[in-house]
Parts: structure tokens; sequence; C-alpha cells
């Protein structure tokens, strides 16, 4: 392509092309499952801890190129933060998908996850992008129940 | 003033295009280019530009277009007509129940059924077939006792009979598919038996466009004993149906998809059964007399159609079966079958898999792309002004059989044309683009 779509930008479709991160944890010390009855995106994501730091983060699951860009994108973001750290990257990046298209982002903070913010033009979009990270807050709450953005 | 249909046939539309009869000749002349590109002037809708582009309407089989007829009998209706029904001495209220009624009437010749009193109106295909199962159901299936459904049905087909099953204790046993979505029409033979009191099956199915072999179907489950029920959300709009031929014994269909307003729809019953049934819903106009010890209910179709109706809906309908009529369902259908062959070709040439193969189908095409997923094509054909399904159809086992959890569908009507497959086809290029 020419140039650049809104939504579809290179580096996202390069995540959901080949997913970092993408297999099975057998041994993860947190884990919760995710899913979006709406459009059937559904994903497993897998922590491994080092006391409070996030040692490893895997994710597995079938969706769009939107939610899997954004699970590939997320578990990279996670690795050597500690749960307070990802918690507060959780806000920031859902507080980021929920705002106003034009609205500032704070690169600073997300980094490369800001190629996401295309998705506010989309508002139907918008739950795949932010679905593993709610499954990343149900694994630090619930560990193990599903997540449902419905 | 003015009756209801007067809205509609004023504009005239698409009915110089053949003559009433039409909906029974299986042979009828499919429509022309010329007639297609007049008759796409009588929906507003299909002249409106989307992200830039024509609008390119792919998804009759979600919702349809209203044409102009119909929008201006809704309009008429709340102009010069409105006033509740079966209510009122004054002439308002006449002229208000003479066009709701005469909507039943003209919805009762479209699907050939014997009399008026065998329409019921609903909000639609789902409503109707919750109604069957509410009170025939409820009445006729008990402990141990089975329903009939197929592998293809849409949920509004499953569920309203999980629910009468897990109250009644009764099974429910599915027909299963072939690979190209075909029923197993030996497999559905064998479900049948003497526990059996209901079959309930698509006519033409929303997710992967197979037509069943309804009459077969019916004769069979007849021969047994068993009743049947259509699901006709998906054939009404697109083919000449007649219930009386049919035989079936429920027919269900939703007004919005076949060129009418929403929230309203039908049910077809035999009268036979609409008469042993028990109420659905209870309140006003559905009772004859209402004392605190008893009440006693109205004969069909009115016991079925509790408090006010939707009455411009119902007249919306009417000139929508007016309106297709005039433009003949047979010529509909051939004109629909042309343009399903060439997207078929055209599909097949983007490499993409069809679901959905069956020998005898309508225009919809269900389609899955290695390179991306329902959603991300839907979105990308959507920047070309291309409106198209993506998700499960509300048809997850169908889908499920396919060992697939969603699809791209782009379904047609008789307003469609080649050019709009052509860009649909242009669309998914730039899909491969993008995502390949």
């Amino acid at each position: 392509m020419a140039d650049e779509h809104a939504l579809y930008q290179r580096i996202l479709l390069e995540h959901s092309r080949r997913p970092r991160n993408f297999r099975e944890m057998n041994d993860a010390d947190l884990t919760a499952e995710g899913h979006n009855p709406l459009c059937g995106d559904k994903l497993r994501v897998y922590l491994k801890m080092d006391g409070e730091v996030i040692s490893e983060a895997m994710f597995q699951g079938s969706g769009c190129a939107i939610f899997k860009a954004a699970a590939s994108m997320m578990t990279a973001a996670l690795e050597g933060k500690t749960r307070r750290e990802a918690c507060a990257l959780s806000e920031t990046f859902c507080n980021m998908i929920d705002s106003e298209p034009g609205d500032p982002v704070d690169i600073k903070r997300l980094g490369e996850l800001v190629a996401l913010a295309g998705v506010r033009e989309y508002p139907v979009r918008r739950r795949c992008a932010t679905l593993p990270w709610h499954t990343l807050r149900a694994a630090f709450e619930t560990h193990g129940r599903t997540r449902s953005t419905a | 003033m003015r009756a209801a249909r007067a809205g509609a046939m004023d504009l005239g539309v698409g009915m110089a295009a053949g003559p009433k009869d039409e909906n029974i000749s299986r042979k009828a002349a499919p429509l022309s280019d010329e007639e297609v590109s007049r008759l796409r002037k009588d929906f507003p809708v299909l002249g409106l530009e989307s992200a830039g582009s024509p609008l390119v309407y792919l998804d009759s089989a979600t919702t349809s277009q209203k044409p102009q007829a119909v929008i201006e009998a809704l309009a008429e209706f709340y102009r010069s007509q409105n006033a509740n029904v079966h209510r009122g001495v004054h002439r308002l209220s006449q002229a208000a129940t003479a066009a709701y009624e005469g909507a039943r009437k003209r919805v009762a010749a479209f699907l050939g059924a014997g009399t008026p009193d065998e329409i019921v109106f609903t909000r639609g295909t789902t409503e109707a077939i919750n109604l069957v199962a509410q009170t025939y159901g409820r009445r006729h299936v008990g402990p141990g006792d089975e329903i009939v459904v197929s592998a293809m049905e849409h949920h509004s087909n499953i569920v309203p009979w999980q629910l009468l099953c897990e109250e009644n204790g009764a099974a429910l046993r599915v027909v299963p598919i072939n690979d190209d979505g075909e029923l197993m029409f030996e497999a559905f033979e064998a479900l049948l038996n003497e526990r059996t009191r209901l079959v309930s099956i698509t006519h033409v199915s929303n997710a992967l466009g197979t037509v069943n072999p309804v009459k077969r179907v019916i004769e069979r489950a007849h021969a047994a004993g068993v009743p049947v029920l259509l699901d006709g959300a998906q054939s009404a709009p697109h083919r000449a149906v007649n219930v009386a031929e049919l035989d079936c014994d429920f027919f269900a269909c939703s007004g919005h998809k076949m060129f009418g307003p929403t929230g309203i729809g039908v049910l077809y019953g035999k009268r036979e059964h609409l008469e042993t049934m028990p109420p659905y819903q209870a309140g006003g106009e559905m009772v004859l007399s209402v004392e605190f010890e008893r009440s006693t209910y109205q004969a069909p179709p009115h016991r079925f159609e509790a408090g006010t109706p939707a009455i411009a809906g119902a007249i919306g309908l009417g000139a929508a079966v007016d309106y297709l009529s005039a433009v003949g369902m047979g010529r509909i259908a051939a004109y629909e079958r042309g343009l399903l062959e060439y997207g078929t070709d055209l599909l097949l040439e983007a490499d993409v898999r069809l679901i959905g193969t069956a020998k005898e189908k309508a225009g919809i095409l269900s389609f899955h792309m290695d390179c991306a997923h329902p959603h991300d094509i839907a979105q990308i054909l959507d920047d070309e002004g291309v409106c198209i399904r993506a998700g499960h159809h509300c048809a997850q086992p169908a889908l499920a059989r396919f060992g697939l959890s969603a699809t791209a569908r782009a379904s047609i009507a008789f307003y469609n044309t080649k050019e709009d497959l052509d860009a649909l086809g242009a669309g998914l290029e730039k899909v491969k683009r993008v995502f390949g």
C-alpha cells in the first residue's frame, strides 16, 4: 500500500501477521480467558511472575487483526513491568482507546502501543483493542475466570 | 381519506414490470438490467455515497432497503389516517382499521394463504417462532417428546425450542448437513418417530444460502403425522412462496427483510392449528370479555395480537408486498439466480473459500479468507463504500460445522447489479493487498 491505512498501520499489521509471545504457557502463575461474544474474539493470557514483576507474558487465541496486534503488543510491553505498572499502563491504554479521535496521546508512556490510536475512529472496533488488556486485569483479579466485554 | 395503499400505487415504480401472476411461474424471465436500474431509483438509500464512493449495499439478508412506496405508505398513514385499530366508532379509526386489515389481506394473498385469518402480525420472524413455541409447543410438547430442527438454523429457530424443551422435558433433535451445507435428507427421515411433535426448519439458510427441499420435508413429515414450521425470513423476500401449495403448518417471515418496515413480521398458521392454540401475550385486543372469574378470547388472528399492534408497520408491509408483486417474484428470483452465479464465479476467482455450496442456493455468499478475519474484510470493504456482514450471522452451529466462528457474507437483492459485485471483487483485492 502506498500510504498508511488510518486503522491498519504497518506496525499493527506486522504484529497481527507474526504475533509475539503467541503460545501456550503450561506453568503460568496467573492466567485468564477473555471473550468478545459480539465478534467472537477469544484469548487466554498467561503470566509468569517473579514476585511482583512479570517475567513472561504470553497469549493464545483467535480473532481479527486489531485484536491480535493489540494482544501481541501488550505481551511485548508487559515484560519486566511490576503488577502495578502493568495496571497503570492498561489504564492509560484503555483511556487512549476511549478518547476522541485527535485527542493527544501519551507517546512517552505508551510507546508503540500508540499505533492502535487509529481504532478511535472506528467505535465498534474499540473492544477488539481493549479485550487483551481487560483479560490481563482479570488474570490479576480473578485468576482464571472468563472476562467478557459484552 | 385516501386508502393507505394509494401512496404506494401512486408512485407507480416498477409497476410496469409485469403481471401479478408471475409469482407462480418458475420460468419467469429475469429482470433486465434496464428494469433494475429503473427500480434502483425507487430506493433512496441506494443513491447515497459512503466513504466518498457510491454506496454498494450487499447486506440485504441482514435487512433490506425500503422503496419510496413503503416510506410513503408509512408517512401517509401518519399524515392522514393515524388512529388506533378495532377501537373507535369515529371515521379515522375505521380508516386505520381498514388499512390495517387491508394489509393483512395483501400479505395473505402474497404468501398464498387461504384466508387473512391465517395471518398473525408479529414483530418479526423471531417473535413468530416464539409464538408457536409458547402456544402450540406448550400445548403439544411434553416429557420425552422431540422437536426436529436442522444444523443450519438461525439462533431464533433453535433457542425458542431449547427453552420449550427445558421447560417441558422434551428433546431437540438436529438434522445434520453435508460439506456443501445441504440438509442430509435420509438422516432427517431417520429422526422422525412417534415422539416427534414438530419439525421446524429454515426455508433458506441465512448463513449458507442453502435452499432446503421444503416440499419433500413437509410431505415426509406429514406422512409421519408431524407438522412443519418453515422459517421463511430469507425466502419470502426473494422467491415466490405459496404456503397452501407447500402445505406447511406454519410459516414465519420478517417485514424488514421484505423491503418493508422494521418491527413487523408475519406468522402464517393453518386455521386448524391457530383455532386450537391458547393465547400468546395477554391484554387488550385479544379478548372477547374479561371478568375476574375468567376471560374469553378472540378468534384468530386477533387472539394472538394483544395490545396496540404495529399499525403503520403492517400498512408499510402491505405496500412492500404490493411492490414486490408488481415487480414479480418469479422475475426477481430469476434475476437473483443470475447475480448469484456471477458472484460465485467472482469469489472463486478471488480465491476465497466459499462456505455454503449447495446445488440449490439463494443469493447469499458467505466466505472465508485465510489472510484476513471477517471483521477486517468488512472494515476494508467499508472504506470502499461496500456494505457486507461479518460475524456468525446468528447461526453459530452452522458455522461450527465448517470449523469457523465467523464468515464474511455478501447478500444480494433484486436491486443489486453486477457492478455491485465487481466493487466487492475490487474490495477483496484491496483486502489481499493490506493483509496478504
